[in-house]
């Protein structure tokens, strides 16, 4: 019994060091992540729209209006051009590297995750079809 | 008539050795109500975006799909009339790029019948194009068929005058296809006017073609695919028995019927556009009967790029010389009610590519 209350004080103090439980977060923080999330897309649909990804001036809008035929839900696929198989973002630096002549960008580039944002946004409700062709 | 592969590889080789050689298109003859005095042919470049980098760079891809319609059309038999051009030729309407555009098209040998285009338009609102290119609008006889060219990129005076700091600006916005910041593509009451009393003289049975840089019907509001007056333009040509319009802007494959007026679009020869299907977001009214050009393989520079080739006989036969993909024929032929392409028209016999991504 004594050993059953140690545990419990000692839990007790376990979450206070911590702060919360892991199911404690509010409406608030929702909307903080909900408000980083549209701050990326954003930025991913600004960078789209931009000639600053290449050194030509084209732009990925140029030939995919609202991000359409991207199809994100597709990836990662036999990419029969490439010969392996590839991610969405593998295709994002082949476009930055042909049509744009530019500078392929790190997987982990935040330019990067926000384009990805903002093309999955833009293919929201698409049901997955990994491996399509 | 040789089949399209043949014809596919003639091409080529008569590019590559720029050599004094004709296409053996295959033209079929139609009859539909009224012919045109005399069998004839006319082809149809859209779309080039030449674009300025800087100075005196260009974007090559861009170049070079120009060069290479303009190129092909000395290699056709027979030798079209005319050549129209179906607009956007610059990127952002500067003097540079229509300059540049002109100098890649100067071996043309034909008549070009030049359509105006928004991105040609929203810089200096036409200046440089009827000074040095064509009027904005115009029509002309031509072997017993009516012809209009109409600027139908017009849009709200708000938009135009007054709501943008600069001209760059109402350029830039503009350009952005999918701006959520633009507006509709109009022909707008003073051109219906024009149209309304050029059509007057014209006979109700002579076969009529309008040229115009949007479709004049609605497909997708937010790529403006679309024409805001459409409806009210379609009134005008109503009355007569054989309409047919040629328009650009959507980079694509593109027909459909209305009533008696049959629509059909070409390729650009800069880079293509998604069908509005694609975007799954909105409803689009992209016509059921246009059969899509496939996107086999976008890793080639002017894939889903190409020209056209147009066929009048009081019928109508498009060719559609697609230069990565399978070209495409569509024709209108006496007695059929729409459109059809004379191949993939039934889903049965399309091919893979034409349905996969
Ligand atoms: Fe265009
Ligand atoms: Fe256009």
């Amino acid at each position: 019994m004594i050993r059953k209350a140690c545990a419990v004080a000692l839990l007790a103090v376990a979450i206070a060091a911590t702060g919360v439980r892991a199911d404690e977060f509010t409406k608030e923080d929702l909307k903080k992540w909900d408000d980083a999330f549209r701050t990326v897309v954003k930025e991913g649909e600004r960078l789209f729209h931009s000639s600053d990804l290449g050194k030509n001036s084209v732009s990925c809008d140029m030939c995919h209006p609202n991000a359409a035929n991207t199809h994100p839900e597709t990836y990662p696929k036999f990419q029969k051009q490439i010969g392996k198989m590839s991610g969405l973002r593998d295709m994002i630096n082949w476009c930055i590297q042909n049509p744009q002549q530019g500078v392929p960008l790190a997987a982990d580039d935040p330019r990067m995750v926000a384009l990805e944002a903002y093309i999955t946004w833009e293919r929201r409700g698409v049901k997955l079809a990994p491996g399509k062709h | 008539m040789r089949n399209a592969i043949d014809r596919r590889t003639f091409l080529k080789q008569a590019g590559a050795l720029t050599a004094a050689a004709s296409l053996p298109f295959g033209l079929v003859n139609v009859a539909w109500g009224k012919k045109p005095t005399e069998k004839f042919t006319f082809a149809y470049i859209s779309d080039a975006h030449i674009t300025q980098i800087r100075g005196t760079e260009f974007v090559a891809n861009f170049d070079k799909g120009l060069q290479r319609a303009a190129l092909e059309l000395n290699f056709l038999d027979p030798k079209p009339d005319f050549v129209v051009f179906g607009g956007d030729l610059a990127q952002l309407g500067k003097r540079e790029e229509f300059e540049h555009g002109r100098e890649l098209m100067k071996d043309v040998t034909i008549p070009i019948k030049w359509v105006i285009g928004e991105h040609d338009y929203y810089l200096d609102l036409g200046a440089y194009w009827q000074e040095h290119m064509a009027p904005l609008h115009y029509s002309f006889d031509h072997k017993g068929v009516h012809f209009v060219a109409l600027n139908s990129i017009l849009t709200h005076d708000e938009w135009t005058f007054r709501r943008w700091p600069t001209a760059q600006e109402r350029m830039h916005q503009m350009a952005r296809l999918d701006n959520p910041d633009g507006s509709p593509f109009m022909v707008k009451a003073e051109q219906r006017e024009w149209l309304k009393k050029d059509l007057a003289k014209v006979p109700k049975d002579t076969p009529i073609v309008i040229l115009s840089h949007s479709p004049l019907y609605k497909i997708f509001r937010p790529w403006n695919f679309w024409t805001d007056d459409a409806d009210e333009v379609q009134a005008i040509l109503k009355p007569y028995q054989n309409v047919m319009v040629f328009h650009g802007h959507v980079h694509q494959v593109l027909y459909n019927q209305i009533g008696t007026i049959t629509f059909n679009a070409f390729m650009a020869t800069a880079w293509p556009w998604p069908y509005p299907v694609t975007y799954s977001q909105l409803p689009n009214k992209v016509p059921e009967i246009t059969v899509f050009m496939n996107r086999a393989d976008p890793f080639k520079e002017r894939d889903g790029t190409g020209w056209g080739n147009i066929t009048m006989d009081g019928g109508e036969i498009h060719h559609y010389e697609l230069w990565e993909n399978t070209p495409r024929t569509v024709e209108k032929m006496p007695g059929m009610k729409y459109p059809a392409d004379t191949k993939f028209q039934d889903p049965k016999s399309r091919i893979p590519a034409q349905t996969q991504y």
